[in-house]
């Protein structure tokens, strides 16, 4: 599962810095397979993601975007992920609306010591979005080229 | 006494004690003006309530350290409600005068059934009828014809708070019924809406209409959209960035937005953005179980959690 078997779409992952980062680490620690297409950007807390932060990734180009944090009541900071949890739900039902498969956008808490369940996760997010393909829609408003070809 | 006539006692009475009353003006025949009374001269000025479209609830929170009166409308008054919830105005700094109201009139559809409405002179409102005279022609118009979309499916024509009611409060059915007329939209597949929405903003001038004229913007000077250290937004003038912006606004107002319609009937270009917010707060609604702007006493629902949440279940990927 690299680069050379297939090509890798790109795929966002905001992980909490203390449970799901740890969890990743975990994971790597103990040399589990992953697919190479998720690039992790550590933050503090689930619930310091804000779902402009979803958007703006799937909009700049962005094929799938995952967020992980703490099991609620285990966030590291007693409530960040019980703040998250409704704001990423609220978004996943609001994506449809905005005409972006909701699919393209994952949850999920993973703590510190499930590094085979980080792995399945990874495994299984990036084969859901190969199978949806590139987002072709996002890449679209990003380059704009109807309006350029519409000013020529 | 006419309802304009009672409005116009009620503020007299109250004036010496508020240091300015936000009503409505007569400046322009189409539509009111936000008024800022501060004498009783001013008094002169008031509008037909028919022709009180702007929502005063946006002045409160740059006017928070005053004490000012304000006229509400059913839909006003969820505004100010929801700044009550999130403690942005105090109560005791407010006196609310309540006006009951069966609907204003959007001065696009009167554009749509006269061809010269740039040229009115002067709007009278009849029963049920609008008369408009405009330099050549003298137009009739049925009243049901002109009112604004949002008041078509008005589910609060009476104000929810108010210190004093102005006038008769109007007869509603037992339960206000949601309205259903998103179904057109609701039915286009992902493509079609993103497609709808891409049209939609290419038209846009981002001249922030929609965002100046929300009651519940309150950021003002520290708004996301213009910030530079915190780069959401760039300049370039593209249908993607245009389409940010709406985007950014909705979720900022998610749980927080009271569909009053301000955002839409300010766009000067007339896109259809207030769809956005409303799908937004559907989904609020179905989530949450609530509405803005209802309860002085609740919490918007993202400023807040639950430990166990009914709506909400863990997902295995």
């Amino acid at each position: 599962m690299s680069n050379l078997d297939r090509a890798e779409l790109r795929i966002i992952g905001f992980l909490c810095n203390w449970c799901s980062y740890g969890g990743a680490d975990t994971a790597g620690v103990s040399r589990f397979n992953q697919p190479t297409d998720l690039r992790i950007i550590r933050v503090p807390c689930t619930g310091r993601v804000a779902p402009l932060f979803v958007v703006k990734a799937l909009m700049s180009g962005a094929d799938g975007v995952l967020v992980s944090g703490c099991h609620p009541r285990d966030c590291h900071y007693s409530e960040g992920n019980f703040y998250a949890r409704r704001r990423f739900e609220m978004l996943k039902r609001f994506l449809p609306t905005l005409g972006i498969e909701p699919e393209r956008f994952e949850y999920i808490w993973v703590s510190a010591s499930e590094g085979g369940r980080w792995q399945s996760s990874v495994v299984s997010f990036t084969e859901r979005i190969h199978g949806l393909g590139p987002s072709p829609r996002v890449k679209l408003a990003m380059y704009d080229e109807r309006l350029v070809a519409s000013a020529l | 006494m006419s309802k304009l006539d009672l409005l116009r006692e009620a503020i007299r009475a109250k004036l010496p004690e508020l240091d300015l009353v936000l009503a409505w003006g007569d400046d322009a025949p189409l539509r009111a003006a936000p008024l800022f009374v501060r004498s009783e001269d001013d008094l002169t000025r008031l509008a037909h309530p028919a022709l009180c479209v702007t929502n005063g609830a946006v002045y409160l929170y740059t006017l928070r350290s005053k004490k000012i009166g304000l006229v509400v409308k059913g839909c006003d008054s969820r505004s100010v409600i929801q700044l009550l919830q999130e403690k942005l105005v105090a109560r005791e700094s407010l006196y609310i005068f309540g006006l009951p109201c069966d609907g204003v009139i959007d001065e696009r559809k009167i554009g749509q059934e006269i061809t010269d409405a740039g040229r009115t002179v002067s709007l009278t409102i009849e029963e049920g009828r609008v008369r408009v005279r405009t330099t050549d022609n003298e137009h009739v118009l049925d009243l049901d014809a002109v009112l604004a979309d949002r008041c078509l499916r008005c589910r609060y024509p009476n104000p929810l708070i108010y210190d004093e009611l102005v006038g008769e409060a109007i007869a509603v059915g037992e339960t206000p019924q949601e309205p259903d007329d998103l179904d057109a939209f609701e039915n286009l597949s992902l493509d079609e809406r993103h497609e709808f929405w891409m049209e939609t903003m290419r038209r846009c001038i981002r001249c922030y209409a929609c965002r100046n004229a929300c009651p519940m913007c309150v950021c003002r000077a520290h708004c996301l959209a213009d910030s530079r250290s915190q780069h959401w937004l760039s300049l370039e003038t593209n249908v993607s960035q245009k389409w940010f912006f709406q985007v950014l606004h909705t979720l900022h107002l998610a749980g927080r937005c009271t569909e009053c319609g301000e955002c839409e009937r300010a766009c000067p270009m007339g896109l259809p953005i207030l769809l956005m917010r409303r799908k937004m707060n559907k989904e609020i609604k179905e989530l949450f179980g609530y509405e803005a702007g209802i309860d002085p006493t609740a919490t918007p629902p993202l400023q807040t959690f639950s430990i166990e949440e009914d709506k909400i279940w863990e997902r295995e990927l």
